[in-house]
C-alpha cells in the first residue's frame, strides 16, 4: 500500500492530469446528454449579462442591416392583411383568422449569443421565463427556422440552432407535399441535407422546401431552403437533397419565438393513441 | 510567489476576456477562429510546479467554456496542452536549467525558439479541442485541416501580443 502512494506521488503529474481530464470528460459528456447544470451555460447570470452588453454594443454596428431586415418584414406584413386583398364579392374569405381558432402565437426576442463554426450550436436569447418563454417552443425569423428553445431562466433561454448533430426537422417539398427529414451534417452552415424522399418524386433545383407543421413545434410551411443539389447514393433508396438554407445563421438580429397554443393538447392525445 | 499570482490572474482574466468577447466572434472562412487564452499557460514561468500548471490550465479552458456553452471541451484540451508542456520544453531547449521565476518569452529565448514552441503546443491544443469536438475518426482529414489552419491564425495572433509584450533588451528588471 505504502508502495502505491509512493507511486502515485511520484507520478503525481501525471495522475492529476488524469483525473482533472477525468472531470474534463465528465463536463463534456454531462453537456452531451443536455443534463445541462443549470448554473453553468450561457442562459447564467454572468454569461448572460456580458453577452447582452456585448450585443447592445455591437447591435450599432448593425443598424442599417436591421432596418432593411425590418422594413421587408414590415412589408411582408402588409401584403397579408384585408386591405392589401382586392374585394370582389361584399366578403373577404379568410378561413384561418378567425381568433378563437388561433394557433401559434409569437414572442420577439434577441439574440445576444451564437456560433456557427462548431458541430454542435447554441443561441442565447435576452428573453426568458418572465417573458413567457418555455422549452420546446421554436424559434424562427422571417427567413425560415432557427432552432428550439432547450433552457430558460428568468431573463434568458437557451436555445438548440439548427446547426446542431441531434437536430432533426420533419420537412417537406412546396410544391408536391412529399414529406422528408432536414438534418444539418456540418462544416457549412449555409448547406443542410434533406433525406428520406423516395426516388419517383420530381425534383428540381430551386424547389422551395418548407416545414411540415407535423412536430406541435412549427407552424406548416415556415421556410428552410431550397432545393441546390440532388442525388441517389450508392445502395440508397432515398434521395439525398443539398439544401441551401434562406436564413444566414451567422447574422442573426431578431428572430421570433413561437408558442403552440394546442401543444400540450396533441402530446397527450397522441401519447394516448400510442398506448392503446 | 508574492506579486506574481496577482500579475497571472491579471493576465488570465485579460485573455479569457479577449478571448470570449472579441475573438469567439471571429469564424475566418466560416469556421476557423483564432485563440489567445492558450497564451496565460504558455506564459508561466519555467519552474511552475506541476500540479499549479494543471490547475490553471484546466480553469483557463473552463472560463472559456462557460462562455462558449462547449463544456469541457477547452478544459480538456488546455489541460492535454499543458501536459504536454514539459515534455516539449525539454525536447526543444538545449540548456534546460532556467533563471527562477523565468518566463518564456521572446527577450529570455529568442524568437526562434518562442516561435517553435508556440507552434508546437498550439497545434497540440487545437489537435485535441477539435477532436474532442468532432468525436468521429472519420473525419480526421478535415480536423486535421481545421486545426492547421486555427494554429496558424492563433499562432499570429498570439506573437504579436508577445512581440507587444517583449521589452528592449537590458531594460528587464
Amino acid at each position: 500500500m505504502r508502495n502505491l502512494f509512493y507511486f502515485i506521488a511520484r507520478h503525481y503529474f501525471f495522475f492529476l492530469f488524469l483525473s482533472l481530464q477525468a472531470v474534463a470528460f465528465a463536463l463534456i459528456f454531462q453537456n452531451h446528454f443536455y443534463q445541462r447544470s443549470a448554473f453553468i451555460n450561457s442562459a447564467n447570470y454572468l454569461t448572460g449579462n456580458v453577452y447582452g452588453t456585448r450585443s447592445d454594443i455591437a447591435q450599432y454596428f448593425n443598424l442599417r442591416s436591421i432596418n432593411e431586415e425590418l422594413a421587408r418584414d414590415n412589408n411582408a406584413l402588409l401584403e397579408n392583411i384585408p386591405g392589401s386583398y382586392l374585394k370582389t364579392d361584399q366578403h373577404i374569405f379568410f378561413f384561418n383568422d378567425t381568433l378563437h381558432r388561433k394557433q401559434f402565437s409569437y414572442i420577439n426576442a434577441r439574440v445576444i449569443n451564437n456560433s456557427v463554426r462548431n458541430r454542435n450550436n447554441y443561441i442565447t436569447l435576452n428573453k426568458g421565463r418572465k417573458h413567457g418563454i418555455k422549452p420546446d417552443m421554436g424559434v424562427i425569423t422571417p427567413q425560415g427556422v432557427i432552432g428550439i428553445v432547450k433552457e430558460v431562466s428568468a431573463n434568458f433561454s437557451a436555445v438548440i440552432s439548427f446547426l446542431h448533430s441531434d437536430m432533426q426537422l420533419s420537412a417537406k417539398i412546396k410544391k408536391n407535399n412529399h414529406l422528408g427529414s432536414i438534418l444539418w451534417e456540418g462544416y457549412n452552415h449555409e448547406k443542410a441535407t434533406m433525406m428520406y424522399i423516395p426516388p419517383h418524386v420530381q425534383l428540381e433545383t430551386g424547389d422551395t422546401i418548407v416545414t411540415s407543421g407535423f412536430s406541435h413545434i412549427f407552424p406548416e410551411g415556415i421556410f428552410l431552403g431550397t432545393i441546390s443539389d440532388y442525388e441517389i447514393r450508392r445502395g440508397d433508396n432515398f434521395f439525398t437533397i443539398e439544401v441551401e438554407l434562406a436564413n444566414d445563421f451567422n447574422n442573426l438580429n431578431f428572430v421570433h419565438v413561437v408558442t403552440n397554443l394546442y401543444q400540450s393538447e396533441l402530446i397527450e392525445l397522441e401519447a394516448a393513441a400510442k398506448q392503446k | 510567489m508574492d506579486l506574481n499570482i496577482f500579475k497571472h490572474t491579471g493576465r488570465f482574466l485579460i485573455l479569457i476576456s479577449i478571448q470570449v468577447v472579441i475573438l469567439n466572434h471571429i469564424y475566418f472562412g466560416g469556421y476557423i477562429t483564432p485563440h489567445i487564452y492558450p497564451l496565460f499557460i504558455l506564459l508561466l514561468p519555467f519552474d511552475v510546479k506541476g500540479w499549479v500548471l494543471l490547475v490553471a490550465a484546466f480553469f483557463s479552458g473552463l472560463g472559456v467554456d462557460m462562455f462558449s456553452d462547449s463544456m469541457g471541451m477547452h478544459a480538456s484540451a488546455s489541460l492535454f496542452m499543458a501536459f504536454m508542456r514539459p515534455t516539449i520544453i525539454r525536447l526543444i531547449s538545449v540548456k534546460t536549467d532556467f533563471d527562477q521565476g523565468a518566463e518564456p518569452r521572446i527577450e529570455n529565448n529568442g524568437l526562434g525558439w518562442i516561435l517553435l514552441y508556440t507552434v508546437l503546443l498550439l497545434f497540440i491544443h487545437h489537435m485535441a479541442l477539435f477532436v474532442i469536438e468532432v468525436f468521429r475518426f472519420d473525419e480526421i482529414p478535415q480536423i486535421l485541416f481545421r486545426a492547421l489552419l486555427s494554429t496558424a491564425f492563433s499562432l499570429l495572433i498570439i506573437m504579436i501580443a508577445h512581440l507587444l509584450m517583449a521589452k528592449p533588451a537590458g531594460s528587464r528588471t
